[in-house]
């Protein structure tokens, strides 16, 4: 299959300058000032590449917010974050290919005549962050990056900015108050950051990987992009898999592979031959599937119509003898954890699951308390200021859907049939 | 007791406030280098930014606060920090927690009388691949075993 952003990962050298132009980087970038800004947002609408931070949201359509005025300067923010758990893609692009990045950062720039771009990693990534910044470094060096960028006239500056440990920064407007030295408080929405972002500018937020598979699509066109996917998810994915399988790693696929591919042809299938128990598709967030429901492709539309999504593409195995509940209170912790605490059916209620979920585990779990962790979800489900309470909802309601039989022994046992452990 | 940057951090710090609009997009940068500076980010540590970059110290604190890399407490010269989230826990993350809970006789959270050790238990760190992983001060360790642990523990001055 056609790869677009790993095709040289295998070389350590790709992440020099020198061995990134010998393979033919920076390529895209000379075309890119040879065509008109609107051409190459056409393209990339055209690719149909839609954001792979988690959402979804199609890229091209998204630059089209900016205001036409041109007056106040706008910027360009790359989310480096990757929190989601059972993510981990970026970290390759970066580590591996850190110039597909700052090619695409250039490119996207350019057409939406941008001139400062902060790529926002998360603080834990100390060597990725290294890498990136030397990369940031030889790129000024050539003549990629700064003034008069290839003798076209245009100008960018690249900075990159540690983030300090907290989930929650991965929402784009919480990442805009973190980059402008606040707490990371999700901002209520409007105004949109394509009005009013970082600095108070027009601001456009995109995952690393959205970024770095523009370079690709200037030079082979959106509609050869497009049609490496399916319907409406141009290109390809990268997809991590984790979990007790046999290859686990990231794995750039069409977004018209089925997951039961992803796991078992692609990632060789669960260690020492067990059994798949389920599959949590897109990071943590993402609703849990049961092993009858993996024929199905892993773009957003199929995977809509079974009731979750693709999401970061990180895809988390659960081998047979996992308890679901133990793993559903790993999670709620996680959410607990990660809750801003703005809002009160948030702060409360990622509280609240975490602790029933936990003492269900616990073998104190009481009669109702399915029915009240559902109550719960409801009670979060869309009445926050960012989606993280609905990111919590979404595994505990499919948890207790998909294996109700193993909360009801639990509490009826009084005890974790797995004895509390993996 | 009063701390203050080093001339390099000093340096730094300078060239940091370059990249940004205004000084108050400093305050995280300035936050790791004052934790790189001084072990972590004390109170003194703040004052000491706040000054730096013309904010009141509640204000460094609020942020400070909000963000789990920065230490207000001391921790040990190494910064055991052992993912705990789904993929790590599937691949025996838990049982590694205990281990070296057992073998430095520290909780998560604590740090050995001698001071060289802190374990903390942590969230995702984007390496589920190569579950379990630890991190130890700016250091990925990965796809883990006890043996593995026990080889690094031992061999960390
Ligand atoms: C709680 C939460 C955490 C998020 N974490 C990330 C993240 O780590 N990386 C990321 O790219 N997007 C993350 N997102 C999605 C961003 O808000 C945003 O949609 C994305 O960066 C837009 O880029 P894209 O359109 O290229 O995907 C997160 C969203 C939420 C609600
Ligand atoms: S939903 Fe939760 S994380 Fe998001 S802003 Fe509200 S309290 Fe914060
Ligand atoms: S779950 Fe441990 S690194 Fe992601």
């Amino acid at each position: 299959m056609e790869t677009v952003l790993t095709t040289h990962f295998a070389d350590e050298r790709y992440r020099h300058v020198d061995t990134y132009v010998q393979y033919g980087g920076y390529s895209a970038l000379r075309k890119a000032f040879s065509c008109p800004k609107e051409r190459i947002v056409e393209e990339v609408r055209k690719a149909n590449l839609r954001g792979r931070g988690g959402a979804g949201f199609p890229a091209g359509v998204k630059w089209g917010f900016l205001p036409k005025d041109l007056s106040r300067p706008r910027i360009l923010v790359i989310n480096a974050d990757e929190g989601e758990p059972g993510t981990f893609k970026d970290r390759q692009i970066m580590s591996r290919g850190p110039h597909l990045l700052i090619e695409g950062i250039a490119i996207a720039s350019y057409a939406m005549t941008i001139h400062s771009t902060y790529i926002y990693i998360r603080g834990e990534f100390v060597r990725e962050a290294k890498i990136m910044e030397e990369a940031v470094a030889e790129a000024y060096a050539k003549g990629f990056l700064g003034k008069n960028i290839l003798g076209s006239g245009f100008h960018l500056d690249v900075y990159v900015h540690r983030g300090a440990g907290a989930y929650i920064c991965g929402e784009e407007t919480s990442l805009i108050n973190s980059l402008e030295g606040k707490r990371g408080w999700p901002r209520i929405k409007p105004p949109f950051p394509a009005s009013v972002g970082a600095f108070g500018l027009p601001t456009i937020v995109n995952n690393v990987e959205t970024i770095a598979d523009v370079p690709w699509i200037v030079n082979n066109g959106g509609e050869k992009f497009a049609s490496l996917g399916v319907e409406k998810n141009g290109g390809t994915r990268l997809i991590g898999v984790s979990g007790p399988v046999n290859r686990p790693g990231v794995y750039e696929l069409s977004a018209g592979v089925l997951l039961r591919e992803v796991i078992y042809t692609h990632a060789g299938g669960l260690k020492d031959g067990k059994q798949l128990k389920a599959v949590i598709p897109g990071g943590s967030s993402t609703p849990v599937l049961r092993p009858d429901e993996i024929d199905v492709t892993f773009d957003i539309e199929s995977m809509g119509k079974i009731g979750t999504m693709p999401g970061s593409g990180g895809v988390i195995v659960i081998p047979e003898g996992a308890c679901m509940v133990r793993a559903l209170s790993v999670l709620m912790n996680f959410y607990a954890h990660e809750s801003c605490g703005q809002c009160t059916p948030c702060r409360e209620g990622t509280g609240w699951l975490a602790k029933i979920v936990g003492r269900i585990e616990n073998g104190q779990g009481r009669e109702g308390d399915i029915e009240l962790i559902l109550d719960v979800c409801d009670n979060m489900m869309g009445r926050t200021i960012c989606p993280l309470a609905d990111a919590a909802v979404m595994p505990a309601q499919s948890f207790i859907w998909k294996f109700r039989e193993e909360f009801d022994r639990h509490i009826a046992d009084k005890k974790c049939p797995f004895g509390n452990k993996f | 007791m009063s701390v203050a940057f080093s001339d390099t951090a000093r340096r730094e710090l300078e060239e940091i406030l370059s990249r940004y609009p205004n000084k108050e997009a400093a305050i995280l940068p300035a936050l790791h280098l004052a934790q790189r500076e001084f072990g972590y980010v004390s109170d003194e540590a703040i004052v000491h930014v706040a000054e730096l970059l013309g904010f009141t110290p509640a204000r460094i604190e609020g942020v400070a606060s909000f963000y789990t890399m920065y230490n207000r407490k001391p921790v040990g010269r190494y910064h055991l920090q052992i993912c705990r989230n789904l993929s790590c826990s599937l691949l025996g993350a838990e049982h590694l927690i205990e281990h070296v809970s057992k073998k430095l006789r520290i909780n998560p959270g604590e740090t050995t009388p001698d001071g060289k050790f802190t374990l903390s238990k942590v969230e995702c760190l984007g390496s589920c691949g190569t579950a379990p992983v630890m991190q130890v001060n700016d250091d990925y360790h990965e796809n883990l075993t006890e043996e593995k642990i026990d080889s690094l523990l031992d061999r960390l001055p």
